[in-house]
């Protein structure tokens, strides 16, 4: 078996918690929603958004379905914004769960590390399918805020075929 | 033809011979008081028009994997890909299940992925290093060369050494600046003969490495579409569609890809022949004149990469550099589009995975990274490009369902095609010159006209 790869099991305070997680669920609904100009802004500048193509991958040797620094995740939100990209026009009907959050405590100022199991069911003319897999997100605090410097989204079904993929996961 | 009842007669196309036997090579044979035989086929395909049932019946679909897919080359994966004795990787010749693996001896050989007992797969890892195969289900056990070494218990066959049964092997396999194809057919046209002016493509390709050599081992993204491969293959080299299903791209990120497919582009699409075609973009590039502007930069940006070209191509640096990488559609199922490598697998008449990876030169560094990241932001299921023209498979095979107009047209250009000084019929940059190509080789293979 692989080994784990979770947060080290630390305890943060509760309302640190509550913070965290309303956090996650907020990016969570301005996905489903299409709301680009305000999930873009959750961002950090040195942000990365990864969504591996298979297990223990570099993203600098090896393909991957999405590797976008800051300025790729915003050529991807104006391709978006433009309301002709093909695959999201119209838009999936999107929503998604997020589950199982743990939160590792930062060790000497760097961002926080947490990981959550999700579910996304996108709906479409063509019909509707299920996305899931665990998102491991890096926080870092900025004026009471939280703001994103990483998403990595490790897909269940990643080492086989995979259909178009093109709204916010 | 569509709106006519169909044979009830007819059932499942039902292969006539076996793949391994000798059969005269591409003589289609369709069993007696079907509907899909080469007659009714010839009566979908006209120079300007195609039945829409060519990508929706099953019957149809059945009979190309049997008189296409698995009698021509087929392009199956690259040599780098199995660098070591005893490296392997799982590919495809559309639905079948090929080991594609490097002997001790150092032949790389295609198998079939059926375990010669009780069909069992005996390879379930995507990709690894063996010296052997062992079949889980009881345990047979073959060589990197199909061979089988033995199996337990040999007293219930007599003792050792007693079967001859080894995995089955791709009837003929070739190669090409690396490029590995199979033919499950014994007979046939040789890979030389297949490519014909295509194999220059691929050579213009492995020019642009440094030591004349490619990479392809940063794996491979899966992206499945619910459409039919012809669909897929007839946009590969459509240059039509670009300004308009990739214009949500090109308005946002300055890309030149755009004006190389607009009315005014002196780009020319090309029927090499075999069902090949190509977007010759040189006439831009060269009009451009700038060495690397076909990657959308400039020589002071990649030094390294420049210099190992100098050192390797002398003074045909620039040229080499200013015309850039190919963007050629090799039938049935290998599309280069510059940076990025495709491979189509039909599965079903309304189902296609494209897999992808990024070109890589062994030896350039700086330029691999580029292109590999330049590659991973163009392609697969959230490309900013591709997702958008899946989408359009998708919709074209929702589309051809309807009942009327029962064909498509591919007219776009015919009175303005000439022949180039190789005797091959060339189109404007937005002209279906390609997709005629790809139907009069069909055409021929299907009917053997
Ligand atoms: S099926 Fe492979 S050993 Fe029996
Ligand atoms: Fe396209």
């Amino acid at each position: 078996m692989r080994e784990a790869t979770g947060p080290e099991a630390t305890a943060v305070p509760e309302s640190m918690r509550r913070s965290v997680e309303a956090f996650l669920f907020r990016e969570a609904r301005l996905a489903d929603e299409h709301a680009y100009g305000e999930w873009e802004a959750l961002w950090t500048d040195d942000a990365l958004y990864w969504v591996p193509a298979a297990d223990d991958t570099d993203p600098m040797a090896h393909m991957s379905v999405i590797h976008d620094n800051r300025r790729r995740i915003m050529t991807r939100i104006k391709q978006l914004e433009t309301g002709k990209r093909l695959a999201q026009a119209p838009p999936s009907r999107l929503r998604r769960m997020i589950a199982n959050v743990e939160i590792a405590a930062p060790v000497d100022g760097a961002d926080f590390e947490v990981q959550a199991n999700f579910v996304v069911y996108e709906a479409r003319e063509s019909g509707t399918r299920s996305w899931a897999g665990r998102v491991t997100y890096r926080l870092r605090p900025h004026n009471g805020e939280w703001l994103l410097s990483y998403k990595k989204v490790d897909l269940v079904d990643r080492p086989w075929n995979l259909p178009t993929l093109a709204f916010l996961i | 033809m569509r709106g006519q009842e169909p044979n009830a007669g007819c059932g499942t196309w039902q292969p006539s011979c076996n793949l391994f036997s000798v059969r005269k090579w591409i003589q289609p044979e369709y069993p007696k008081g079907c509907q899909v035989d080469a007659h009714h086929i010839d009566a979908l395909i006209e120079p300007t028009r195609v039945h829409g049932s060519l990508y929706t019946d099953p019957e149809i679909f059945a009979a190309e994997l049997e008189t296409i897919w698995y009698q021509t080359w087929v392009y199956v994966g690259h040599e780098s890909e199995v660098p070591a004795a005893n490296d392997y990787v799982r590919k495809n010749i559309g639905p079948q299940d090929v080991i594609m693996v490097r002997g001790a001896d150092g032949v790389v050989r295609l198998m079939l992925n059926r375990c010669s007992h009780r069909g069992n797969k005996v390879c379930t890892e995507a990709s690894g290093n063996s010296g052997t195969f062992q079949c889980p289900y009881h345990g047979w056990n073959f060589r990197t060369t199909g061979e089988l070494i033995g199996y337990p218990y040999p007293e219930g066959y007599g003792g050792r050494g007693q079967l001859d049964l080894g995995l089955a092997q791709v009837s003929r396999v070739d190669s090409h600046e690396g490029f590995m194809f199979g033919s499950l057919s014994p007979d046939g046209p040789t890979l030389t003969e297949h490519l014909g002016d295509a194999a220059g493509e691929l050579t213009r390709l492995t020019k642009l490495s440094p030591t004349g050599e490619l990479d392809l081992s940063t794996g491979w993204l899966r992206h499945s579409a619910k459409a039919n491969w012809k669909f897929i293959h007839e946009n590969e080299t459509d240059g039509y569609h670009p300004q308009f299903v990739h214009g949500s791209i090109f308005s946002v990120a300055d890309s030149g890809i755009g004006a190389l497919y607009s009315e005014n582009s002196t780009a020319v699409t090309r029927d090499l022949g075999n069902g090949h075609s190509e977007n010759d973009l040189r006439p831009e590039f060269r009009r451009l004149g700038q060495p690397l502007g076909w990657f959308g930069t400039t020589a002071d940006r990649l030094p390294d990469y420049v210099a190992a070209m100098q050192t390797r191509h002398g003074d045909a640096t620039d040229e080499i550099l200013i015309e850039g990488a190919p963007h050629v559609m090799i039938f049935p199922n290998l599309f280069v589009a510059e940076i990025s490598i495709f491979v189509l697998q039909p599965l079903a008449v309304d189902h296609t995975v494209q897999h992808v990876t990024a070109v890589q030169f062994k030896g350039a560094p700086d330029i691999n990274k580029r292109m590999l990241q330049q590659c991973i932001g163009s392609v697969g299921p959230a490309g900013l490009l591709l997702a958008d023209d899946s989408e359009m498979y998708e919709r074209n095979q929702i589309g051809v369902g309807q009942r009327s107009p029962e064909w498509l047209d591919i007219r776009r250009g015919i009175d303005r095609e000439t022949t180039d000084e190789h005797g091959h019929l060339i189109g404007g940059a937005t002209d279906e010159t390609g997709m005629r190509a790809f139907w009069s080789h069909y055409r021929e293979l299907m009917t053997h006209a």
